[in-house]
């Protein structure tokens, strides 16, 4: 059976008035992520807005167990959780690292790819609001070119994004995905693929964040579809080597109907100063990778 | 008195709904469902569910009627957003306040 | 190592082997049975991750064995898998402790009984592989328990009591060696069986819980004041957390004394006194010093015997908790006392030196204090230097300055 929001578990494993600003997605991802590991998980989460999401000693907004580690250690983190759990004999428990981008591109990188090069067993999730929100939206590995943040603050960044997940995929995974929090049911059945495979798996959230990228936050739903829609984020998973795009990025793909990047960036403060050559680099950018991932795409034709 | 009571020797923590306090104090304008148009309620059977899958801080339930927590309702609108039927409207918290 | 003969290598089930300090630190915590080691190599402490790894892959120890990609990722594999529930061990130096320095403070934060063993080495810049112990002392203040083993005998008795301890009192416990002076050296060990090591240690307990039955989450955002839980308890604020660390540290002291004198019953070997002592019943000097280096100072306190000085040693072992009124009770008689540190903190003294002071002030003792830098990366330590100093500081207590402004330097500038 297809999952759908009737047939979805309505266990949630995230209370309501939690910290979170309005309207921000990585809350609804978490929400849906949580579902999809039924409550059998152990959670490392290092400084970021999830942090926040947690609470505040001696309460906490989350019905799972938690340890919280230092920005640079969420892959180690996860390690000590498997090895200590492996030895005291427990087999039933998924370890999840969740970091922001700012804590997987950046300095969260070296202990990431350590533990993946280890093939430990656990879940990694990169949620990605392109930017250090918890400390009021820096400019990080995956700030996109041209776009304003507190430490761009007139210029606009002047370097591109990283491709994490390609660096990902490089360390030979079981299993890597990209997920979007405007499509949560895509993101738990992957979260649910990865549960059940062995060894690092890791997925990639896209989550927009109001503030940080200067947009009404009634419309995070909208702008995370906008990107999928412009091919600014790309829904795929790649299992044991096997590509596959899926949900609305493969509809996309089916009917040939990418939309311009220009309808996405138009809708955030952050892009302001955008100037028409970048737009064309942002374009040119996006048009290759979306080329990459449809000459991937062999169940397409 | 002091905090001895409580036995911790490091930061461990339970859970605890409202964390951040009455979240629905942060609101400026409030969700409010027409269940005439809302399909659940008009087809007495589970349906939709769009806005209980969306809302960011889990505070729509997933009954027949759908209802609104608004104790913690962050007001983001995003219910009235993704709702096919059009049956949320947000409307002013001033409007209620008299 | 003329006075080794304070160490009874007398015991039941033991058998005696030869081995350098690494590889006693690798069979102390074999005999802990940690379940997870994890560690990262560095010269001189790169031998005890191997001979771990050793063990483990010839199934010698059951343990997971983590080669993780750096220290920090060292300390936090430790971290989570002791917050699980495992006993775990780390090993380190120099450059590694320092890049560890985050994690260090987030294992004391959390009270998880990690225990670490510190192969002392210099620090850069510039590159340095030799001993001194700048490494563990520019850890002091992260609320870990340190220990300070003058001879291979000590680093795999210590790391066994560490356990004890480090369990007891939830506090971690930093095992300090010096590099190739013991790392690097071998001696005769007299190594416990497994028996009577599991006798004296018992299995962990932890006081964390992780279990999706009982959720709990560590270690969140903790406001400056107590705080109310869901179920209308006060909790701590940030400084009750930090206060009760200070008083765990504190109380640390009983349980340190009581777990050497256990040790001592079971083996044979006492390590009820945070310090050891030589000749200091008559002394009227006292040489201070840490680790090796106390032991070259007993050959420095015979050549001052032989010249009619009444010197004795003290060796400090356990530095913190730092045994402020036992340290003045041995030190009251003493006219001068020479602290020798293989640190500095710059701009000052070095470390043992200071706090040596510290713990006299209002004691009532007026000893003449002295200190000496010695032994910085690798730089050799004569006793006959150690004992020239000694006499040059009793010339200068004719001056009857107490306290110097800064310590002298025994170096060639
Ligand atoms: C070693 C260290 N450096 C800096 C910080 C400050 N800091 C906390 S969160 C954060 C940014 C987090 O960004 P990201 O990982 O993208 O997550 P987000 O806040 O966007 O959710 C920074 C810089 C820290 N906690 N630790
Ligand atoms: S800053 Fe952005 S990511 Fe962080 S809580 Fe607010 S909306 Fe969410
Ligand atoms: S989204 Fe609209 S139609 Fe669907 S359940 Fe919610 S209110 Fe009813
Ligand atoms: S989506 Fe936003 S406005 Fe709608 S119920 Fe949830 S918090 Fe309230």
């Amino acid at each position: 059976m297809k999952t759908n929001a009737v047939n979805l578990t309505e266990t949630e494993y995230v209370l309501p008035g939690n910290r979170l600003c309005p309207g921000c997605s990585v809350s609804l991802a978490y929400r849906h992520i949580l579902k999809a590991l039924e409550g059998q998980v152990i959670v490392t989460v290092p400084a970021s807005c999830l942090t926040v999401l947690h609470g505040m000693y001696p309460v906490t907004s989350v019905t799972v167990p938690c340890v919280n580690t230092p920005f640079a250690s969420t892959g180690a983190s996860a390690t000590g959780l498997i090895a200590g759990l492996k030895a005291l004999g427990r087999t039933d428990l998924t370890v999840l690292a969740i970091a922001g981008d700012g804590g997987t591109y950046d300095i969260g990188i070296q202990a990431l790819s350590g533990a993946a090069e280890r093939q430990d067993d656990f879940i990694y999730i990169c949620y990605d609001n392109e930017g250090y929100m918890n400390t009021g939206n820096q400019r990080s590995g995956s700030t996109p070119l041209g776009a304003i943040s507190g430490t761009t603050p007139i210029l606009g960044k002047q370097q591109n994004q990283k491709d994490m997940t390609a660096i990902m995929e490089a360390h030979g995974l079981p299993y890597v995905a990209t997920a979007n929090a405007s499509y949560p049911l895509d993101l738990y059945d992957k979260v649910r693929k990865a549960r059940a495979i062995e060894g690092t798996r890791f997925i990639h959230v896209f989550t927009p964040c109001p503030p940080g990228w200067r947009f009404p936050f009634s419309d995070t739903i909208r702008i995370g579809d906008l990107a999928i829609q412009t091919g600014w984020d790309i829904l795929y998973e790649v299992e044991n080597g096997a590509f596959r795009l899926t949900s609305a990025s493969a509809s996309v793909a089916r009917k040939g109907n990418l939309r311009p990047v220009r309808e996405f960036l138009v809708e955030q403060g952050r892009f302001k100063n955008l100037t028409e050559e970048q737009i064309n680099q942002l374009q040119d950018r996006v048009n290759a990778r979306w080329q990459r991932c449809l000459d991937r795409a062999t169940d397409l034709s | 008195m002091g905090t001895r009571e409580c036995k911790h020797i490091c930061g461990e923590s339970s859970q605890g709904i409202g964390e951040a306090g009455r979240t629905g104090e942060w609101r400026s304008a409030r969700p409010v469902i027409d269940h005439d148009k809302c399909t659940p309620a008009r087809q007495n059977k589970p349906a939709c569910f769009l806005c209980w899958l969306y809302c960011p801080d889990a505070v729509i339930s997933k009954t027949i009627p759908v209802q609104i927590n608004l104790e913690y309702c962050k007001g983001c609108e995003i219910c009235a957003q993704v709702c096919p039927t059009h049956a949320i409207t947000m409307v002013n918290e001033e409007e209620f306040s008299s | 190592m003329k006075r080794s003969s304070v160490l009874n290598v007398a015991d039941r089930n033991a058998s005696v082997q030869i081995l350098d300090g690494n590889h006693a630190a690798a069979e102390g915590a074999k005999l802990s049975r940690v379940q997870v080691v994890a560690a990262y190599p560095i010269t001189p402490q790169s031998p005890v991750t191997e001979t771990l790894s050793e063990f483990v892959e010839e199934g010698n120890l059951n343990a997971e064995y983590v080669a993780v990609e750096s220290e920090h990722s060292a300390l936090a594999v430790c971290t989570s898998a002791s917050i699980v529930g495992a006993r775990t061990f780390t090993a380190t130096s120099s450059h590694g402790l320092a890049y560890m320095h985050e994690m260090l403070h987030w294992v004391a934060g959390t009270r998880l009984p990690v225990v670490l063993a510190c192969v002392n080495r210099a620090i850069g810049a510039p590159w340095n592989v030799l001993n001194d112990q700048q490494d563990s002392i520019s850890q002091r203040d992260t609320g870990w328990i340190q220990i300070y083993a003058r001879n291979n005998q000590e680093i795999l008795d210590s790391v066994i009591q560490a356990y004890k301890i480090a369990e007891a009192v939830y506090v971690p416990v930093m095992v300090c060696y010096d590099g190739y002076i013991l790392s690097h050296t071998e001696m005769p060990v007299d190594i416990p069986s497994q028996e009577d090591v599991d006798r004296f240690l018992p299995p962990y307990k932890p006081h964390t819980t992780l279990d999706p039955a009982k959720p709990r989450n560590y270690n969140l955002v903790t406001l400056a004041n107590p705080r109310v839980n869901a179920e209308g308890v006060l909790c701590h604020g940030y400084m009750e957390i930090r206060y009760l660390l200070q008083e765990a540290l504190q109380n640390s002291r009983e349980t340190i004394a009581r777990v050497g004198q256990e040790f001592g019953e079971l083996f044979g070997r006492s390590y009820a006194k945070m310090f050891w002592e030589d000749r200091l019943d008559d002394a009227d000097i006292v040489i201070v010093a840490m680790g090796s280096l106390a032991m070259e100072a007993t050959v420095a306190a015979d050549m001052l015997r032989e010249e009619g000085h009444k010197a004795g040693v003290l060796g400090l072992r356990v530095f913190r908790p730092f045994p402020k009124s036992d340290l003045v009770k041995a030190l009251k008689k003493s006219r001068l006392i020479v602290v020798f540190d293989k640190n500095i903190s710059y701009g000052l003294e070095g470390a043992t030196c200071s706090e040596i002071k510290s713990a006299l002030y209002g004691s009532g003792a007026n000893a003449v204090v002295r200190n000496f830098i010695v032994g910085l990366g690798g730089r050799d330590v004569k006793a006959r230097e150690l004992a020239d100093a000694v006499k040059k500081s009793l010339s200068s207590m004719k001056e009857g300055v107490l306290n110097n402004e800064y310590p002298e330097w025994i170096c060639e500038i």
